[in-house]
């Protein structure tokens, strides 16, 4: 198995540790709840160096991005981040990304572990027609601090201003990269450094009180915080249209990739949607239960679990766009239950969104 | 290494039983069982006089990470269950053993009490993931 730099510094904080995607990672250090609630009310953190960063440079940098992701990259400032998906001609999900703009010729992308062979193939693959080169940033490490007080807890660690730095913008010296990006529904920072560099900044975090989160926590965030997980939520079997995430898709223009299916799906009629759902009854809501309705409608739930912010089950599913929302059932161990649809996300700046 | 109690009896699918006299026993799972688990946020519970064959699913333990079956241990009829678990799930990880129980079990006549572990070898059966 991959481990990341951290690896040893999880045994010694006391990690339960699992295969992710062929990477040894923390799924805990103990209990998944206790560090849920961390990050809500507090500050914990994440290593996400299993992450695949990689850097777009070149005068033709911009127009190549342009072409690849269906959110629109011109329209980013300097140093801002934006979120996109990367869509192949069919208009089906090949990865989700955040894209930060480092210069007019220069962008740093962050794309997901499990997909890292098939994206850079793709990448390679594209952007041969520009004037611009893509290179993996392999010996970097990546740590996601999150929670209100994130920021006031990094600042006197790192030499780097955060002041200026508003969310959804990154800053960035020779020793380090701080994105004020995350995966849970906080305020906080990503921050990409050399991996001799790593393990002294997680170690100081410690020092500092920040809790060490694992994998399972991040998946209760960001479930709480409607982000979409690829390969649950999203697939190249689905559009962005279909899944929840028609706002991240550039709607002037189809020269990117998919466009054009997308247009078709467009024109043709879009048959599925993304909704949330609360179970009103005992059980918890899993990835892959059915759904159905009164009026023969069916969906299935692409993320689901235990919410420990509004202690509620709680789940994401693509479901026929005409579902009932009045009378959504769903089947757990050959029970129907009744499920209440309601907007996402379920969970923001620490507080429940679900109204009662 | 988790606590495995010696006056206790175990299935290796990581249920414990404790005699309670005249035939009914104490049925919840190991401490192991509920660190695999992770935190435990739902149960659902045998039905009361519900009779179960040995090893038929009579109840579901759910975690954060996954469900899992409550297999009845040995065939017999329920005589009573925790309810306590109903609102407060984490028992199972706070007293597996205690105020975690599960389910109390009279024992069919047919039950087969020789197909339990001992403490000792339940200890052995854990050691290699433990």
């Amino acid at each position: 198995m991959k481990k990341t730099i951290l690896n040893q510094a999880h045994h010694q904080a006391g990690a339960k540790m699992v295969d992710f995607g062929g990477w040894e990672m923390p799924i805990n250090y103990g209990s998944q709840i206790d560090e849920h609630h961390a990050v809500r009310q507090n500050v914990g953190m994440f290593d996400v160096s299993h992450m695949t960063v990689i850097d777009v440079e070149g005068p033709e940098a911009t127009d190549f991005l342009y072409q690849l992701l269906a959110n629109d990259v011109k329209k980013m400032e300097l140093n801002q981040a934006m979120y996109s998906t990367m869509l192949n001609h069919d208009g089906g999900v090949i990865d989700d990304l955040i894209t930060y703009k480092i210069t007019d010729q220069s962008y740093r992308v962050v794309v997901n572990a499990a997909t890292r062979e098939k994206d850079l193939a793709w990448i390679e693959k594209e952007i041969v027609e520009f004037d611009a080169f893509m290179k993996e940033q392999a010996d970097t490490a990546m740590i996601a601090v999150q929670g209100p007080k994130a920021i006031e807890t990094l600042q006197p660690l790192i030499d780097l201003d955060l002041s200026e730095t508003k969310r959804f913008y990154a800053a960035y010296n020779d020793d380090m990269f701080v994105g004020r990006t995350g995966y849970t529904g906080e305020d906080g920072v990503e921050i990409i450094v050399p991996e001799a560099a790593a393990e002294d900044l997680w170690n100081q975090l410690i020092e500092s009180g920040v809790q060490p989160c694992g994998l399972g926590a991040r998946d209760t965030l960001r479930l709480e915080a409607g982000m979409h997980l690829y390969g649950q939520d999203m697939d190249e079997n689905i559009t962005p249209l279909e899944c929840g995430l028609a706002w991240t898709v550039r709607k002037d223009n189809d020269e990117f990739n998919g466009a054009e299916a997308l247009a078709a799906l467009r024109e043709n009629g879009i048959e599925k949607k993304l909704i949330g759902l609360i179970l009103e009854g005992r059980g918890i809501l899993r990835h892959d239960q059915p759904l159905s309705d009164d009026q023969d409608h069916q969906g299935v739930i692409t993320s689901g679990g235990y919410s420990p912010t509004t202690e509620k089950a709680i789940a994401m599913a693509v479901v026929d766009k005409d579902m009932d929302k009045a009378s959504v059932q769903v089947q757990i161990r050959n029970k129907s239950l009744p499920c209440r649809v309601v907007k996402l996300p379920f969970v923001r700046n620490g507080k429940s969104l679900i109204e009662e | 290494m988790s606590y495995v109690p010696d006056n206790l009896k175990y299935t290796a699918s990581h249920e414990w039983l404790e005699d309670l006299g005249n035939g009914v026993y104490r049925v919840g799972i190991t401490e192991f069982a509920q660190s695999q688990l992770g935190d435990i946020v739902f149960v659902e519970l045998p039905e009361v006089d519900e009779s179960y064959a040995q090893e038929d699913e009579c109840g579901v333990v759910e975690s954060v990470k996954t469900a899992s079956d409550i297999f009845c241990p040995l065939v017999g009829t329920v005589t009573a269950v925790n309810e306590a678990l109903e609102d407060t799930p984490e028992l199972l990880n706070d007293s597996p053993y205690d105020d975690g129980w599960i389910f109390e079990l009279e024992l069919g006549d047919d039950a087969d009490i020789e197909s339990l572990m001992s403490a000792e070898d339940y200890r052995e059966s854990i050691a290699d993931e433990d």
